[in-house]
Formats: structure tokens, C-alpha cells, sequence
């Protein structure tokens, strides 16, 4: 029972990490919190039962149609909500736009692919067991997008790029970085993470729309948590965070555990609304 | 006795105020209320009873979303609150069963208290953050549901509360909830039309200057949560007597969809907007079969249409008002005379002393070890080089900041650091060097935004629209017309603030400061941007304001202006005080024409 507890709870605490770090990504390019972070997430899981499943592909081609969805859908969350909203950032116009995209993309699959869980197909061959992929598929992908992304930001030029403009844009621009294209960059990479956290989750979250509200939050809460833009705070969050949940989920029953989590989740906030690693903003006239 | 007594103090023609406009959407509602029953369509009678119960909700959320500008998402938590207390309170199965009306009014208090629970972390957090705790809460209130099986009923549920006579029947039970909804679409109007309205909008749009003028934020969004909460458990009553039956499934988030959205449809800071946005929602999905499946996808579309084409939404669009053009080559014409009228008569001389005033910011040492004072009836120039620390000193007198070392007294009284918005009770006002204005409301409201502390109705006193409500509006219309004729301005006071040249808000800024009545005024490069006619007039202007006997203190990089118009003058530079004195003595120091004036 304690494995079992172990290893489904880091599997989930790795989809919440993993939805965590696909909201830093657009919040570094562009200052914005997405809705559509736990809507990617839920789509995922979709596209992949789609894709292998339905249509029958084999997993690798159903595994890159669906990142590539997840790219196009970032994309597209970047054009249609986000930079039309980026010149008025503090009317906060991009909360509701986003909300309406991720609404629109939620509502679309309910009514195109189902309203009930579906069945996600099995990636590997290897049989069920204390080592089933749907246990270790998560963790691996998460650790990959980890160590994917230091490498990104720390020795490539674009990744530096994608540093400086989270950093300051105004002075990005000035020196000549093509702010936009980054800022696009950034969000088809989100995208991807997106669903890449659904798919490897598939099997144990199940192809079902109702995932993205419950992605949406449990990955916020790590993000808010840990304090914004800190992947490293994101990943401990999630993982603490998806702990948490299957050990209470055993002790006391689910919902005792949403409301606990939900409680320490505004207690915190009150308490330190920058998050443990975060700084409160010094200027405001 | 000056001429000045004499002169008409409004030029512009005198409206009534909360008048006729405001009763519109209450009138409209009414009368096409009453009137439907006469159709004899029972099935349109659900859909309006249904319409109604949702605008109660939506009335009272208006004023948190609408108005204060606060982004919450997961209403529905309340409304499903308000369903369970009312039909477990009168289905008697926990306790003594009770009347529904009764049981209505006990989930109006529950649902008081917890729209501020609710709405409390709004008053801390960011945003984006807020909206995802009320989209929690909206989740946590279903499955608490769901769970507590002994009281809720849990996945089977609850029958829900039947209405005594004479509401009983379907059509009386419409009656009661259209009565309902005029009643709430009365009192928000209300509340709208009063400081307490004007003060959310400026909280949504221009919260710095909001605590300028002495609103708490705290306070009023505290009194708008409850209230808000109130009406939207009542509604759940309703809901669920509409229903009869309520399991959590009822309960979805797309409801909290429906209801955010009407709102943003309508136009924020609207009443008759939302109304209509509720009643196109509620209504539209029922009379196209089809559609019902994909009604959430279609307000979804909805509101990514109205946020990226029609920020303003409906109410927008049928501003017909705001789209005669203005005059094009306008003159600011201040008439100084008149400010005998406004400011109070030189009490007796007091003073604002900084004393040894330090902060930094990260290691940037903004201003240090700054002694400055600061006398009514004088004009204080504060000069510098760009970064010098002016407009830090500014912001620490009137409590943006906590200085980390010294302090700002009052005629020997300490002043507390914080908060800003305890400033326009001491009869300290400001102007911003970027004009902090209410673009989406008229040139007057901007203006009455300065009377807030001068009301002394409640909010419920508002809500009602009691006699000392009235009377604060009067004063508050008056004092800001005197004040916009004052700075010559009273020909635009009808217009959007957004639709004003630059050098306009500036003096919009210095009318609402004036409404203050201040002792001490705080301006902040009150010239950038104006043209030299305009200077020499603002100048004329300021130093009448000082001769009433306000202290002004003017950060200004007019070089001219400062020395034509100011008593003393204190230059700073890299935060330090570099050199303090008269305008003579200042234009000959050596060290500040080396800093700052150049040969």
C-alpha cells in the first residue's frame, strides 16, 4: 500500500510539475498566466487515445502527432489570446481571454469526443506490475523537460534569448531580439510540455475533459506555491503536491484531501503572496 | 467680500442627479416583467422565472466583477450554498423544519459570510491567483456536497424549498422572483449612482489614486462581498425551489461561466448592460433547441469576441452619448476667482516636516537623510535631476512608501507610514505624473471620486437611496462642478475622461484634489506635457491655491515655473538634499547649477 501510495503519487506530482512548468514557460515570454496550461494537459490524454487508439497509429507517430497538436495549440493560444491583450497588460484582459480559449477547446472536446472517460491505450509492452509505465512514463518525462530545459536556457543562444526576454523585454528588444518569434517559440514549447504532462499521464488520468479544470489548478498550485517563473519550485511543489493528495486520498478520502489542499493552498497565499521562493514587487507608484 | 462671491458657481447646466437614467434598467425590467404572464406561456414563464433568479445573482456579482473589477470566476459556489441551506433548512430532515422564506433569509446571512470568505484572498492576491481560488471554491462546494451525504443527501439529493401563498403557484412564484430582481437591479443602480460605486470603479481602474482620495480598498470590497453574496444565496434558493429537486450535478461550472460572462457581454461598470446580457443567455439556448449542448461553447466564443472586439460590451455600444464629437481646438480656461468658494479659509498655520528621510530600494539609496518642510500657505518647489528622489518624497508623505529611516510629522504629530489612504482624511491630496483617471467615467464622476470621504451615508443607506444619500451626492456634485469651473473644465464634465487631451487630465488631477479641500496639495509635474500658455495659467492657478491657504508642494522640471511661482524651493540631487532656500537664493547657488540648472 505505501508503494502503491509512493508511486502513484509521484506520477500524478509529476503531471502537476510538468503542467506547472507549461504555465512558467508563457508566463517567462510574456508575463501571462494561461488558462490553457491544464487544457493542453487534458488534451494530451485526448489526442493520444485519439491518435493511437481510434485512428490505430502507431504509438511513436500517435506520441509526435499529438506533441505537435500541443505546439500548433500553443500557437494559435499565442496569436488569438495573448498578443492581441499584451499591450494592456494590467487591465488583465488575458485572464478572460485565455479563459474563453480554454473554455472553447474544453467544451469542443466534450462535445466531439465525449463526455465520459475514455480508455488510454497502453504505450509499452510490459506488463502491469509495481514498475508500470504509468507509474515511471510521468517521472521520466518530467525529469527529461527538466533537464531539456536547463540545457535550453543555459547553453543554447535562443534559450539565453528566451532568458532575456522573460528578464526584461523592453531591453531585449532593443538589442535587436525578434521578441515576437521568441514569444511564439515559447509558446509552442509550452504547448508541447502541455501535452506531453497528458499523454505520459494518459493511462492513469484517463482520456476525459473534464482533466482540464482539475490540471488548470493542481498545476497552479505548485507554480503559486514555489513562486512564479521557478521551474525547480514548480517540479518540488508537484511532487509534494501529488504526495500529499494520494497519502491523504488514503487516510481520509478524496475530498477531505481537495479541501485540504485547497485550504493550505489560500492560507499560504495570504500568508506569502509571492510564494516561498518568490520577492514582492518593491515599486508600485 | 471679493467679486468672485457673486459669479455663477456651474456653468454647465445642472442635471439631477441618479435621476432618470439610473431608473431605466429597474423601469424596463418591471414593466416587461409584469407584463409577460399575459402571454399565458407557462414554459416562457420558467425560462423568465429562471432569468430572473439568475440576474439576483448576477446583480450582485456585477458589482464585484462589473464594478470593483474583480475576477471571480466560480460565483456558482455560492449559488449552490444558498440552494442547500434553503431546501435542507426547510425540507427539515437536520433540523426543525422552518418556512422558506425564513430559510431564505438565513442563507442570505450564510451566504454573507462566506462571499467574503470567498472574496477575502481578492484583497491580497494578484489577478490571475484570485480567479483560481473562487474556481476552487466552486469545485470544493460540489463535492463537499456530494460528500456529506447526512445533510446534503449527497449524489441523490435534496427536494427543494416550496414557497407558502400567496407565491405558491408557478406565475405567483414569478412574481416573486421578478419583484426580486427589480428590487436588486434598484438598489445596485443605486449603489452605482453613489461614492460607493464610483469608488469600485476607481479601485478597478486607477487603484492608486483610489487610496489618494481615502478609499479602503478593504472596506468597501468587504461590504461588496457581503452584499454580493447575500443576493447570490438567495437566488440559490430560488434556484432550487425553480428545480424542486437539487442534486450537485445542478450545479455545474458552466452556470459560473454563464454568469461571468453575461457580465462582460453587458459591459463592465454597467447595470442595464448585464441585465440584458442575462437575459440573452438564459434565454438563447432555450428558443434554439440545437444550441443546448453547445451553449457553453457559445458563450465561450462569446466572450473571446467581446474581450478582443467590444471590451466595453452592450453598454457600450448603446453609449450614443460619448459619440458626438467634442470641440476641437479647446482653450483651458481656469477661473482662479472662484477658488475663494472651494478651499476652506486659512485655518490656523501648520506644517508637513520631513526629518532625516531615508529609503532604498534594493541598493539604490532613492532618497537620504531628506529634511524638508512644508507650510500652508506657500508654494514649495522640489527640483532635481531626473532620479534625484523627488516624486520617492512624495510618495512617502502621502504613504505610498515606508521610509526606512526618519519620519514625516504633521504640526509636531507623527504621521503613520501607511496606508495611502488615510492621507485625504488629513487633508492631504495629490495629482500623479501620469494623469490616474477613470478613463471609462465621466470628467465629473472623476472629480466627485475626491468627495469619498466627505459622504456620510452608509452603504446601505446608498443601497436604498435614503435622504443622506441624496444630500452627498448634491455636495459631492457641487464641490466637484466648483472645482471643474475652478480649473476650467466645466464644459466637459459630462464627457469620458478617456476621450480628454493630456493637458486636460492633468487639470481634471488638480479638480479632484481640490474636492479634497486640502491643506497640503501634492503635485507632480503638473507641466510636463502642457503648452507655455497652459503653464502660465496652471502657474497663475497654483499660487491662488497657496494664497487660500494650502501648503503645494511642486516637483516640477519647469525651471521657470518654479522660480516664478514658488516661495522657497529645495533641490535635490543623487537623494540627498543638495541646497534649500528662497527662488533667488537657489537660481545663484553655485553647486546646483553645476548639477542641475547648467550655466
Amino acid at each position: 500500500m505505501f508503494v502503491s501510495i509512493v508511486s502513484y503519487g509521484l506520477a500524478l506530482g509529476a503531471v502537476y510539475a510538468l503542467i506547472g512548468i507549461t504555465y512558467n514557460v508563457m508566463f517567462a515570454a510574456s508575463r501571462v498566466f494561461s488558462f490553457t496550461a491544464g487544457t493542453v494537459g487534458m488534451l494530451g490524454g485526448v489526442f493520444g487515445a485519439l491518435f493511437i487508439d481510434r485512428l490505430g497509429m502507431p504509438v511513436a507517430l500517435g506520441f509526435l502527432l499529438t506533441l505537435a497538436a500541443g505546439a500548433g495549440l500553443g500557437i494559435i493560444t499565442e496569436i488569438l489570446t495573448v498578443r492581441p491583450v499584451l499591450k494592456s497588460l494590467e487591465q488583465h484582459l488575458y485572464v478572460l481571454s485565455t479563459l474563453a480559449f480554454a473554455l472553447i477547446l474544453q467544451q469542443l472536446t466534450a462535445i466531439e469526443w465525449s463526455t465520459e472517460p475514455q480508455p488510454f491505450p497502453r504505450l509499452l509492452p510490459f506488463g502491469p506490475g509495481l514498475f508500470d509505465q504509468q507509474f515511471w512514463l510521468p517521472l521520466l518525462a518530467c525529469a527529461l523537460t527538466i533537464v531539456g530545459l536547463e540545457w535550453l536556457y543555459r547553453r543554447t543562444l535562443v534559450g539565453r534569448a528566451f532568458l532575456a526576454i522573460s528578464e526584461d523585454n523592453y531591453a531585449a528588444r532593443a538589442l535587436g531580439l525578434p521578441e515576437q518569434r521568441l514569444r511564439i517559440a515559447s509558446y509552442a514549447l509550452a504547448g508541447v510540455i502541455g501535452t506531453l504532462a497528458g499523454f505520459t499521464g494518459g493511462e492513469m488520468m484517463l482520456a476525459y475533459f473534464g482533466n482540464g479544470p482539475l490540471l488548470n489548478f493542481y498545476g497552479f498550485v505548485p507554480v503559486a506555491l514555489g513562486g512564479m517563473g521557478s521551474n525547480r519550485g514548480a517540479v518540488a511543489g508537484g511532487l509534494a503536491l501529488g504526495l500529499f493528495q494520494q497519502t491523504a486520498n488514503f487516510l481520509v478520502g478524496g475530498i477531505f484531501a481537495s479541501v485540504a489542499i485547497f485550504v493550505v493552498f489560500i492560507i499560504v497565499l495570504l500568508v506569502r503572496p509571492e510564494g516561498f521562493a518568490g520577492s514582492a514587487p518593491a515599486r508600485r507608484v | 467680500m471679493n467679486d468672485s462671491a457673486t459669479l455663477p458657481l456651474a456653468v454647465a447646466p445642472k442635471r439631477k442627479l441618479g435621476g432618470l437614467e439610473a431608473l431605466v434598467p429597474t423601469a424596463l425590467l418591471a414593466a416587461v416583467g409584469a407584463l409577460l404572464p399575459w402571454l399565458g406561456d407557462s414554459y416562457l414563464g420558467v425560462i423568465a422565472t429562471r432569468a430572473c433568479i439568475y440576474w439576483v445573482l448576477v446583480s450582485g456579482l456585477n458589482l464585484v466583477v462589473g464594478f470593483a473589477g474583480q475576477i471571480a470566476i466560480g460565483w456558482v459556489a455560492l449559488l449552490t450554498l444558498g440552494a442547500y441551506v434553503t431546501s435542507v433548512l426547510t425540507a427539515g430532515t437536520v433540523l426543525p423544519e422552518i418556512s422558506a422564506y425564513l430559510a431564505l433569509l438565513i442563507a442570505a446571512a450564510v451566504g454573507a459570510v462566506f462571499g467574503v470568505i470567498i472574496g477575502l484572498p481578492a484583497l491580497r492576491l494578484r489577478t490571475f491567483y484570485f480567479a483560481m481560488t473562487t474556481l476552487g471554491f466552486a469545485t470544493i462546494v460540489t463535492q463537499v456536497a456530494l460528500a456529506w451525504k447526512s445533510v446534503t443527501g449527497g449524489g441523490v439529493g435534496v427536494p427543494g424549498p416550496v414557497l407558502a401563498w400567496p407565491f405558491a403557484s408557478p406565475w405567483g412564484f414569478y412574481y416573486f422572483c421578478l419583484g426580486l430582481a427589480v428590487l436588486c437591479t434598484w438598489m445596485t443602480s443605486n449603489i452605482a449612482a453613489s461614492r460607493f460605486g464610483r469608488s469600485l470603479v476607481a479601485i478597478r481602474d486607477a487603484e492608486v489614486a483610489a487610496e489618494a482620495v481615502g478609499i479602503s480598498k478593504p472596506a468597501l470590497l468587504v461590504t461588496v462581498f457581503l452584499f454580493s453574496g447575500a443576493v447570490a444565496a438567495i437566488a440559490g434558493g430560488l434556484f432550487a425551489s425553480l428545480q424542486s429537486y437539487i442534486t450537485p450535478d445542478a450545479f455545474t461550472f458552466d452556470l459560473s461561466v454563464l454568469f461571468f460572462i453575461a457580465i462582460l457581454i453587458g459591459g463592465r461598470g454597467s447595470i442595464l448592460g448585464p441585465l440584458l446580457g442575462t437575459i440573452i443567455l438564459t434565454a438563447l439556448p432555450e428558443f434554439a433547441a440545437p444550441l443546448v449542448a453547445w451553449s457553453t461553447f457559445l458563450y465561450a466564443v462569446l466572450l473571446l469576441v467581446i474581450v478582443l472586439a467590444v471590451p466595453g460590451g452592450i453598454a457600450d455600444l448603446l453609449d450614443f452619448k460619448n459619440r458626438r464629437p467634442l470641440e476641437r481646438h479647446r482653450e483651458i480656461r481656469p477661473r482662479p476667482e472662484l477658488l475663494a468658494q472651494i478651499l476652506p479659509p486659512p485655518a490656523q498655520p501648520s506644517h508637513i516636516k520631513l526629518a532625516n528621510l531615508s529609503l532604498s530600494f534594493g541598493g539604490v539609496r532613492a532618497i537620504d537623510a531628506v529634511d524638508l518642510e512644508i507650510r500652508t500657505g506657500e508654494v514649495h518647489g522640489l527640483i532635481g535631476p531626473n532620479g534625484s528622489g523627488k516624486t520617492t518624497t512624495l510618495n512617502v508623505i502621502s504613504g505610498y512608501y515606508v521610509p526606512q529611516q526618519g519620519q514625516v510629522r504633521l504640526n509636531e504629530e507623527m504621521l503613520s507610514p501607511r496606508p495611502a489612504s488615510a492621507r485625504a482624511s488629513r487633508r492631504i491630496a495629490r495629482t500623479f505624473q501620469t494623469p490616474r483617471l477613470v478613463g471609462a467615467a465621466s470628467v465629473l464622476e472623476n472629480v466627485m471620486i475626491g468627495a469619498t470621504t466627505a459622504g456620510r451615508a452608509s452603504f446601505v443607506e446608498s443601497l436604498l437611496a435614503l435622504p443622506r444619500q441624496r444630500r452627498d451626492e448634491e455636495q459631492a456634485y457641487d464641490a466637484a462642478m466648483a472645482a471643474l469651473t475652478a480649473v476650467g473644465l466645466d464644459q466637459l464634465a459630462f464627457v469620458r475622461a478617456d476621450r480628454l487631451q493630456h493637458s486636460e487630465l492633468r487639470f481634471v488631477e488638480i479638480a479632484r484634489a481640490l474636492v479634497l479641500r486640502p491643506y497640503f496639495l501634492l503635485l507632480d509635474e503638473p507641466a510636463a506635457g502642457l503648452s507655455v500658455d497652459e503653464i502660465k495659467r496652471l502657474g497663475t492657478l497654483i499660487v491662488t491655491i497657496s494664497r487660500q491657504g494650502t501648503g503645494v508642494l511642486l516637483v516640477e522640471h519647469h525651471a521657470d515655473l518654479i522660480f516664478d511661482i514658488c516661495d522657497r524651493v529645495t533641490v535635490l540631487n543623487l537623494g540627498k538634499v543638495l541646497a534649500s532656500g528662497t527662488p533667488a537664493e537657489i537660481r545663484g547657488h553655485r553647486e546646483v547649477i553645476n548639477a542641475y540648472l547648467g550655466a
